[in-house]
Order: structure tokens, then sequence, then C-alpha cells
């Protein structure tokens, strides 16, 4: 109980309000559990076990391995992470504390436009721009290595701009303060800034990873779509996502179901790895960093 | 606590939006059951007929005011299972019903051919069916050995369930898991631009697309099948052999608007339509 | 020139001016490549557009005519959209930062949920805002199912940069304000939010960004329709969806993707720059412009 009535009406509502995410999530799982229950049941771990995915509208016919498809979405999102998340704190590093003002609002008002690119276009790009300039290094240029960078281009928007309002919300006197002792630049930024911001860039690389994630378009474009387990850079991938995209229209009954149990393992997967994210945060939290 | 529980705060939500709900949901349109009687038509399936039976149904919405034709796309699959759950009125397949779909009456408005594209800067000009067998079987798998450069052949195929493909693996004698693909395509614009943009790929596409991208510039050459050339006009004749129909289908015969249609897309006053995007009007 | 020399003889240690290049280095980099994107975008739909673009309806499956219709029902999304979420997640976002405990159940919860619920792909979306939306609150294919559709998926953006924006406040604020007697409410509507704005505004583009950008949800909820709209409950699709029809779809759309492409561009700098103006003079702002 508060000191004031007002704050526990507010209280209240506010949240009844947050629940709603709750009971999203609740029921987009819901959704998902329900449509999958025929090809869990039916399927179970064949969906793993199985060595390739040749669906059919029957179990007992046709395979349903969707282990090429997991590591196909874990390399592409790891390697777009591993991309995007220096490259975003990079930039918003520069825009920040390195780059005249003028430099600095170009840069951003050319990240923020990229945020809004519909991933039609980025995947359209890669297809004809980039898949091409791949394909020079190891033909064809449809692999995993066009889907890291095309998936770290779309989330590289979202890290940068979500570490900036981090980094920009660091106390302006820890700086000037820093600045008197003595120390150069790069310290100041090293040594206090970043571990200051660290709960934000935190922040930016989980939103970052789960669009990653969960992209679609734009991998189905530029990945191949050959159901295979990578063994390099340059061999094709398929994403569960893009497995998704490709043959829900196309889908009956099992094989339909088989595709909503291998979304509800997305989310699974998803999950895992951002708490996995967020344990590493706790883990190294000690001050009040958001 | 001096606040009113959470639980009355989400009954109370709740209710909001449910009562948001029920009014909006008696007074829409298309949702639930066929809406003939009120003049809207809803047409759900497949995305290669989307985009012609969405300008058909303009054309039909000028000469029947008041009719309302709308369009929605999510797979031919999509659009039988719509039909026959009366979640659509009319379903758009663009491929032969199978035996599962033998309940649902098949109307065919339009015909598609399906051709085998290189790069226009392949030497090779022309392929036997029999190399194209092999080709994609991956037992040739270097372009000199049909008489090409020394290059690997890049195998652009399609997604499983494409009508495309079943009509490609079934002409040529294949299993789609005997298919040794290098890249999987899913839609017609996809397959043209993987193979414009790889001077060592070969594809297969409609041949209504590949026709009109070549003739706009696209670097593509479409090979022969059957020793008949791939032109638009041999698929109308009948003498080029891979093709399909594109259908609209319906749970039960059709009335109403719903056969006004029907009998309007398969009329010749929309040949015009079919051929503007690239398909084959069906003699009557 | 003096910037050269100066930049070579002071007294910066060489990992200082290392770090300096690295980071110019990246910026350009990554310039070069955007600019290159959205160069191809201009280059080839500069040729559409003049106003009749704006002003016409779709003729030949969009490969002729303009794309009217299509702004407008993407605005409808957007507003839908935005109308709904921008509530939800300012309110989620201050319970969390604000009102409950950090380490408590609660706060894990909806921490954890909002978490997944960003991670769900754009395709489940579409699927699950068809049943919930579509058909069971019985909206039908309509504007209105999509921009519900969306909310879902902007929320968890929205909340957790203002979330992290309202944690940055320094907590003297709310200390002082404390010690003056002003209740917790009061001290988050005028202090705290006006501080966190910038935040806010960060989040904002990002949604807005999100909604422009995406197609796989759209095509199952708001669906496909290019007439003109009469009303929220009408299909209608998005420009993302006119985009992917008019390249994927539709022989000789190329020409027109591109022109709506650039328009797209266009309406983001637009409407980002409303954003920011209006997150910057949020009633309580000392002056509006550093962000």
């Amino acid at each position: 109980m508060s000191r004031f009535r007002v704050d526990d009406w507010v209280g209240g509502i506010l949240r009844s309000l947050s629940l709603v995410a709750c009971v999203l999530v609740g029921s987009i799982a819901g959704f998902l559990v329900l449509e999958s229950l025929p090809a869990l049941r039916t399927l179970g771990p064949r969906l793993i076990t199985d060595s390739q995915w040749y669906p059919a509208a029957d179990a007992t016919g046709g395979s349903f391995g969707l282990l090429p498809m997991i590591v196909g979405t874990l390399a592409v999102t790891a390697g777009a992470v591993l991309l995007a998340a220096p490259a975003g704190v990079a930039s918003a590093v520069f825009c920040q504390f390195y780059a005249p003002r003028w430099v600095a609002a170009w840069y951003r008002k050319l990240i923020e436009l990229l945020a809004g690119i519909p991933s039609v276009v980025y995947g359209f790009w890669g297809l004809v721009v980039l898949a091409p300039q791949v394909a020079r290094l190891h033909p064809p240029g449809f692999n995993l290595l066009t889907g890291m960078l095309i998936v770290g281009l779309m989330i590289l928007p979202t890290v940068m701009l979500v570490v900036e309002a981090a980094l920009a919300a660091v106390p302006r006197s820890y700086i000037v303060g820093a600045a008197a002792l003595g120390l150069g630049r790069w310290s100041i930024v090293r040594n206090i800034v970043l571990p200051e911001a660290r709960g934000g860039i935190i922040t930016g690389v989980v939103l970052g990873m789960a669009r990653a994630v969960g992209e679609t378009m734009a991998v189905v474009m530029v990945c191949g779509n050959v159901v295979r387990v990578p063994r390099g850079l340059f061999d094709p991938v398929r994403t569960l996502t893009a497995n998704i995209a490709l043959e829900m229209g196309y889908a009956l009954s099992i094989h339909r179901s088989a595709l909503f149990a291998s979304g509800l393992l997305l989310l699974v997967m998803a999950a895992g790895m951002i708490l996995a994210l967020e344990w590493v945060q706790r883990q190294s939290v000690g001050q009040g960093a958001g | 606590m001096n606040s009113p529980p959470t639980g009355l705060w989400i009954v109370v939500l709740l209710g909001c939006c449910i009562g948001c709900a029920v009014p909006t949901g008696s007074g829409a349109d298309g949702s639930g059951a066929a809406a003939t009687a009120s003049g809207t038509l809803q047409i759900t399936g497949s995305s290669t007929i989307a985009p012609l039976i969405s300008e058909i149904g303009k054309r039909f919405e000028r000469r029947h005011p008041g009719v309302r034709v709308e369009v929605q796309m999510g797979g031919s699959s999509r659009g039988a299972a719509d039909a026959r759950r009366g979640l659509a009125d009319i379903g758009m397949v663009s491929r032969a019903l199978n035996e599962e779909e033998a309940d649902l009456h098949a109307f065919a408005i339009a015909a598609d051919g399906v051709c085998v594209i290189v790069h226009a800067d392949n030497p090779v000009a022309s392929l036997s069916d029999r190399q194209i067998a092999a080709i994609y079987r991956g037992e040739i798998d270097n372009w000199k050995q049909v008489g090409g450069s020394d290059h690997a052949i890049t195998v652009v195929n399609k997604a499983e369930g494409r009508s495309t493909l079943e009509i490609f693996a079934e002409y040529f004698g294949l299993e789609s898991s005997q298919i040794h693909a290098d890249v999987i395509i899913g839609d017609n614009r996809q397959g043209i631009k993987t193979v414009a943009g790889d001077p060592n790929a070969i594809g297969y596409v409609s041949i209504g697309t590949a026709q009109w991208d070549r003739d706009h510039g696209a670097p593509i050459r479409l090979l022969p099948a059957g020793g008949v050339e791939a032109r638009v006009q041999h698929v109308a004749s009948g003498r080029y052999p891979i093709s399909r129909t594109l259908n609209l289908v319906t749970r039960t015969q059709p009335s109403g608007i719903a056969k006004q249609l029907i009998d309007f897309a398969q009329s010749p006053e929309v040949h015009d339509l079919i051929e503007e995007l690239s398909f084959v009007p069906l003699p009557r | 020139m003096q910037v050269v020399l100066r930049w070579l003889t002071d007294r910066r240690s060489w990992t200082d001016r290392g770090a300096s290049v690295v980071l110019w280095l990246t910026a350009v980099i990554i310039s070069g490549v955007f600019v290159w994107i959205v160069g191809d975008v201009v280059w080839h739909g500069m040729g559409q557009i003049e106003l009749a673009f704006f002003l016409q309806s779709p003729a030949q499956a969009g490969r002729a005519g303009g794309i009217l219709p299509v702004l407008i029902s993407t605005l409808g999304i957007l507003i839908v959209a935005l109308a709904v979420a921008v509530p939800l997640g300012i309110g989620t976002a201050v319970w969390i930062a604000e009102f409950t405990r950090r380490d408590g159940l609660w706060a894990m919860f909806v921490g954890r949920s909002l978490d997944i619920l960003a991670a769900v792909p754009s395709i489940v979306f579409g699927l699950f805002g068809n049943v919930l939306f579509c058909n069971l609150l019985g909206l039908g294919y309509s504007i209105l199912a999509g921009g519900l559709t969306l909310s879902c998926m902007v929320l968890p953006i929205l909340i957790r940069t203002l979330e992290s924006g309202l944690r940055h406040v320094p907590n003297d604020y709310r200390l002082a304000a404390a010690a003056l007697g002003i209740s917790k409410t009061r001290c988050t509507v005028s202090i705290l939010l006006p501080s966190a704005a910038p935040a806010l505004a960060v989040g904002l583009v990002l949604g807005i960004g999100r909604v422009l950008a995406e197609t796989a949800a759209l095509l199952f909820t708001s669906g496909y329709v290019d007439r003109m709209p009469r009303s929220l409950l009408d299909s209608g699709r998005s420009l993302s969806i006119h985009i992917y029809d008019l390249s994927m779809n539709v022989p000789g759309g190329e020409a027109n993707a591109y022109a709506t492409a650039l328009v797209l561009v266009l309406l983001l700098l637009v409407i980002n720059g409303v954003a920011v103006g209006l997150a910057d003079r949020w009633p309580g702002r000392a002056a509006p412009g550093k962000r």
C-alpha cells in the first residue's frame, strides 16, 4: 500500500495492462501447441530423428526431419548477431562520441530509415545484387554467408538505435569526470560508458536476435533453401521460418501440423537463447545500470 | 490493499474487448460463412492466380455494381480447404485437383506452361529430355558434359508442393526425392532472377512469366521441351507438352453471383486480361 | 589539413587513434552498404514517381496506375497498430520500471513474455492473427485485424526501449519527488516520462519501421485487396505487400515495385520526423532538439 490512493489505482490498472503481454504470449503458444498436436502425437521424436524433410500428407510415408533446418536457423541467427552486435555497438559509439553533430544526425537518420525497409526489399537486393557478388567467391551465391549478411544488415538498425539510446543516458558527469582525470576518448568509452550502458546493449542485442530468428522473407530469397545441414559458409541452408513460408500454403493435414510444430520449436529455441542472454546479463550486472 | 484486485481489472478489460467485438462481428463482411446473399465474394488460394482473379474481379464489379470481389492469397491447398470449409466462396487452385479434393467442383479458366530456362550467355541452346532429367538427378553436374563450358551446373528447383514442381517432375519422370538441387526457390520471379544472376544455372518456371521477362531484357533463354519451342502460343495450340490448368473450385455446384463470376472468368471477355498476365486462355 | 596535423601530433595514445579509425571505418562501410540499397531503390523508382502515382488506383494488377488505396490502407494499419500499442506499451513499461519490484515475480513474468513475443516469427503472427482476429473475433480480412496483429508485434519493442529509458532516469528525480510529497503517478507523468521521451522516440521509430516493413503477418490478416477501403473493417493491402506482389508475382511489376518502395522510404522519413519531433516536444520537456 502506498502513500497515495491514486498510486494504488494506477498501479492496478497498469498491472492489468501489462498482463496483456503475458496473455498474448500464452495465446500464441497455446495456438501453436493446438495446431501442432496431431504432428506431435503421430510423429513425435521423428521430427528430430528423421534424416530428411520430404513431407507427405500422411505420417507413414515421407520423412519429417527438422534437424537440418534447426541447424540452419541457429547458424543464420548466430552469424547475423555476430555481425550486427559489434557493428551496431560500434555505430552507436560512433554516433554518440566520435562523429561531429551533423554527421551523427545524418548517420542516425539513415539507420532509422533502414529499420523500416521491408524484408522483401532487403531480400530482393540480396537476390539481385549481393548473391551474384558472393557468387564470385563461390558460386552460386545462395548460401549461409549471404543469409548471415542480409539478416545481420536487417537487425543492425535495431541494435544500433537501442544501444545509442542507452549510451546517451550515461550521466554526463561520469564522462566529464573521466576526461578531467586525463583519460583518452577510447578509454572513456571502453572503461566507463560501455560498462555503464551494458543493460541497454544487451537489450539491443536481444531485440536484434529476436528479429533475426523470426526473419522470413529475406532468408527465403537468399539462403538457397536446400534442406541440408550446412558444412561450411558456402552451403545452402533452409531456416525453420523459410520452411514455414515456403510450404504453409501447400501443406495438408499432418504436413501442416508438422509445420506448426516447427513454429513451436522455433519459439522454444528463441526463448531459450533469449533467456540465456539475460542470465548472462544478470550475472554481470552489479550496479544499477538498466 | 486499497485498489480493486487485479482480477477485477482483467474482467473489465476483457469485457470491453468482447463488447467491441460483438457489434463488429455481426457487421463484418466475408467472415465465417460464405456471403453470396449480401453481394460479396470471398476468393482465396494460389498466389499465381491471385493477380489474374483480382483484375477479373474488378472488371466483374464494373458490370455488376453492388458486388464486391475480395481476393486473398494463401496457396492452392488453402484455397481448396477454405472452399470446402465455407470460409471462401471460391478457391483458386493452380493445379489439377488431387484425390482428396475430388469432392470439389473445378472450373478451368486458363492454362500455363512450364519451361526450362538457362542463362542467356550459356552456349547450350537445347537439351534433350533425358539430359534434363539426368541434370536434375545429379548424374550430370558439369556443363561440358552437355556441350557447354567447363563449369559446375547450378540446379534450381522449386519448393515441395508447388504445382510447377509436380508437373515438371511428372513430365521428366523424376521423383521429387531424386532431385539434387543447389538452390530451392518459391515463386516464379525468384526463379527467373536466380537463373538470370548465374551464368551456370538451370531452372524451370512458368512460360508466360519467362517469356515476358525475356522479352523485356532479362538474360535468360527458354529451352524447348520434347522438341517443341517454348512459346505461349504453342501452349495454346497444345503442341507444347508441359502445361497445367489454373482452376477455380467450389464446394457445391455454384449459384448466384459465384456462378456469374465463374462464367465470366471462363468467357472470352477476359481473354485480354489472361494474356496480359502471360497465361493462356482456354478455347471454349 | 590543420585537423589532420592536430590529429597526428596531439597526445592521444595510439590505441585511441586506432579505435577512432576502426569506428569511422565501420560507419563508412555501413553507410556505404545502406546507401547502396537505398540508392538502388531511388534509382529504379525515380522514373515512375509523379503526382498521378499518389492519386490513382492500381491498374493491370498494379503494373500501371498508382497506389492511393494502398497508401490509405497502410496508414490505416499504422494508426490502428500505434493506437493500441502505444498506450499499452507506455502503461506496461511504466509499470515494470516504476510500480513493481525489479526482481519480483510479476516483472519477471511480463519481461520474459515480452522477450518471447519479440521472437515469434512474423508468419506465425500472421497465422495467429488470422485465427484470433479474423475468425474468432469475426473481423475477417480487415485493416483492423492487421493493425491489431501488428500492435502485438510492436509491443515488445516499445516496452523494452521505454523501460530501458525509464530505468536510466537518475534516481535523484524520484527521491526529490518523494521528498516533495508528489505521488508516484504524478512523478511519472510529469517528470520521468518527459525525461525518458528520447527512449520513447526510439521505440516509436523502431515500431513504426516494423509496421511498415511487415509483410508476412499482414498477408493473412489485412489481406491482398487493392481497392480503396471503405472502413477499418475492409481488407486492404499494405505497401509492403504491394511491393511483394509486384516483384514476385506479377510479370513486369518491378518498375512499380521500386516506385512503391521509394514511396515507402519517403513515408518513413516523414513519419519518423514527426515521431521524433512529437517525443521531443512532450509536455514538460525542457527544450526540443537534443537527443
